[in-house]
């Protein structure tokens, strides 16, 4: 096997490791439309990481989710000026939902890497999956097997 | 001995995309081997895309261009023949304002049709089969040959709303949203189907369409106001028949916005209404939620005055497209499983109400699926077809699959049909009846006798559990015969 000072990538990481089981999150709708999931702890992980822990990051991800779709002054104003400008503004300027999108792939990528990763978890970015799911993968957890 | 010492190499390690294990990092084995498809090219729903992903239509897009031609020529001739008398009779500024309004028509125009309505992509298979194994302990053993309708309930906002299981997609739809069998995707916020655009129109361009009709309102009064004004002033020197003469093309002006004013101008008032109410044409169509169906029935989406709702439909923020038409395909993510043959297509029953406004007749576009893109190993055939598309050009490969018997000669019958059936329906204004629960027309799917067709436009086996947008007394029974 190649070192492990090297890269790893996603894909690697599937490969070396085995992938044990993986958990859906799904969408909550009790509030309408608006993209929000479900915060109950799924029995699966348990065993790999603190209750608290997953529903803050869940929250989270909520909070974020909630602040793409807010409506309020900020966001009537990019609507009005899109209109206006026959939406050509969108060739140079990026929507504020796009914005916190980044900024949502940022805080998932900083929570893999500081809080899921080392329990063996991984978390994908909703929007890879159409916002329908945050997809938990739980890998074997060799670690401590040992 | 493989040791996956988890804890410290992957607090290092960065989460590119790229593989980096190929002993010779210059050589990427990817690259070589399989040329990279972008997704648009493995779309599973019946779209066309052109522009390398950028442009997205329905398949049907004739009407599309049957719209852009009434307004490019409708328009060209009112600036061709009747503005010059204008402008230099009453004023140069009618010009410059219909110049603007027909700009305005033909970007909103483009924008609804080019759109991304707001497709859901369909589930990955580790979702679908997590799903299934929910709905299974929920439902308990299968029981026999109809299961039980998968649905779910949610509350919103005191209303008891039912979601219901898409059996193309493998998904519980959000609330509002629909699947469109003419598109064969689920649409989020779906409103219809709109063959005068060419596209549906859901949640992402539903804005643009309203603004679309409510300009070209503005575009055909104003248009008919100033061709009648001109034939008046004109007729007052020179005489009406002279007139005519002069200026032919002012009686087709006049013909084409006399009849276009009537649906275009109640179609922006109905869409108005709905807009004010926040209800979609398929809930109001429905009567979801109007008083007549209960004492305590009410619209839970409505944020309560008209002026909030008005402001969430047309400057809220613009949700972007889920599908990444652009992207590549991954090779190791998961890509949207076919859905399985065998399950009798029971379905969302409650969504094919019969809407007494809609058209009796129904549109008759086979339910089929883009399945072959899913097989695995796909990417490979991709190869003939994955240069540059012409226009209307389809991503699937045209060759057919082994397993699947073709029936050539029915499918023309049934594309004729449902051609003729369809266009049949889209006159006047009544196009916006089209919701997706139409289902395709039994005569239209007779001809299809056996359940695995395959045509060179059409692709995909026909599967009856995914008919689930279908009328289900008009259908049932046939889908029971073809799905033995």
């Amino acid at each position: 096997m190649h070192s492990t000072a090297q890269t790893h990538s996603l894909q690697d990481m599937r490969q070396q490791a085995a992938i044990a089981a993986k958990v859906f999150i799904q969408r909550d709708y009790t509030n309408g439309t608006v993209c929000q999931f479900q915060t109950k702890f799924p029995s699966e992980l348990e065993t790999r990481i603190d209750k608290q822990q997953f529903e803050e990051t869940v929250r989270t991800l909520n909070n974020l989710y909630a602040e793409a779709e807010k409506l309020g002054g900020s966001s009537y104003l990019e609507g009005c000026l899109a209109c206006l400008t026959a939406y050509t503004i969108f060739l140079c300027m990026e929507t504020h939902y796009e914005k916190v999108l980044k900024k949502i792939a940022k805080f998932i990528q900083e929570q893999n890497d500081k809080i899921y990763a080392p329990r063996g978890l991984l978390l994908t970015d909703p929007i890879e999956r159409g916002l329908r799911v945050v997809e938990v993968t739980i890998f074997e957890d060799r670690s401590l097997g040992r | 001995m493989l040791h996956l010492r988890v804890a410290e190499p992957m607090r290092e390690c960065e989460y590119s995309q790229i593989s980096t294990r190929s002993s010779t990092p210059m050589e990427t084995p990817y690259k070589k081997r399989i040329p990279k498809r972008r997704k648009w090219q493995a779309f599973p729903g019946r779209n066309k895309f052109y522009c390398n992903g950028r442009i997205m239509m329905a398949r049907q897009t004739g009407v599309f261009y049957l719209t852009l031609v009434l307004i490019l020529v409708t328009s060209g001739l009112f600036f061709a023949f009747d503005c010059p008398f204008l402008s230099m009779q009453i004023t140069p500024a009618i010009p410059v304002i219909g110049g603007v309004l027909f700009v305005f028509v033909l970007g909103t125009l483009f924008r609804t049709s080019f759109s991304d309505p707001g497709v859901l992509p369909r589930a990955t298979p580790d979702e679908a089969a997590d799903l299934e194994r929910q709905i299974d302990v929920a439902n308990g053993s299968s029981s026999g040959y109809r299961p039980p309708p998968r649905t779910r309930e949610v509350v919103i906002n005191g209303q008891t709303v039912k979601l219901k299981y898409c059996f193309t997609c493998k998904i519980f739809r959000p609330p509002r949203a629909s699947h469109c069998s003419l598109c064969d995707n689920c649409v989020e916020r779906f409103d219809h189907h709109c063959p005068w655009v060419g596209n549906c129109v859901g949640k992402r361009n539903y804005r643009f369409f309203y603004m679309f009709i409510l300009s070209l309102s503005f575009l055909t009064i104003f248009i008919f106001a100033f061709v009648i004004t001109h034939v008046i002033l004109r007729s007052h020197r020179y005489g009406f028949l002279n007139t005519l003469k002069d200026s032919p093309a002012s009686v087709l002006e006049v013909v084409v916005c006399f009849f276009s004013v009537w649906s275009i101008v109640g179609l922006s008032g109905f869409h108005t209404y709905l807009i004010s109410s926040n209800q979609t044409t398929n809930e109001d169509i429905k009567g979801s939620w109007s008083s007549k169906r209960g004492k305590g029935n009410y619209n839970p989406y409505s944020y309560g005055n008209i002026f909030t709702n008005c402001c969430a439909a047309l400057c809220g923020p613009l949700p972007p497209s889920l599908i990444d038409r652009r992207g590549f395909v991954q090779l190791d993510t998961p890509q949207p499983i076919t859905p399985t043959n065998g399950i009798t297509m029971y379905g969302s029953t409650q969504s094919q109400s019969h809407m007494a406004a809609a058209t009796p007749l129904l549109q008759s576009e086979p339910v089929i699926l883009t399945d072959e893109a899913f097989l695995p190993g796909r990417t490979s055939l991709g190869g003939p077809c994955s240069g540059a598309l012409p226009l209307g050009g389809h991503p699937t490969p045209p060759t057919s699959t082994p397993n699947l018997s073709c029936d050539n000669d029915m499918l023309p019958l049934r594309n004729e049909q449902s051609d003729g059936l369809r266009h049949h329906h889209t006159d006047g204004g009544h196009h916006h009846f089209l919701t997706p629960e139409e289902a395709p027309s039994p005569p239209g799917m007779l001809p299809c006798g056996s359940p695995l067709g395959h045509s060179h436009t059409i692709q995909g086996f026909y599967n009856p559990a995914s008919q689930d947008s279908l009328h289900e007394d008009s259908v049932r029974g046939l889908v029971k015969l073809s799905s033995v």
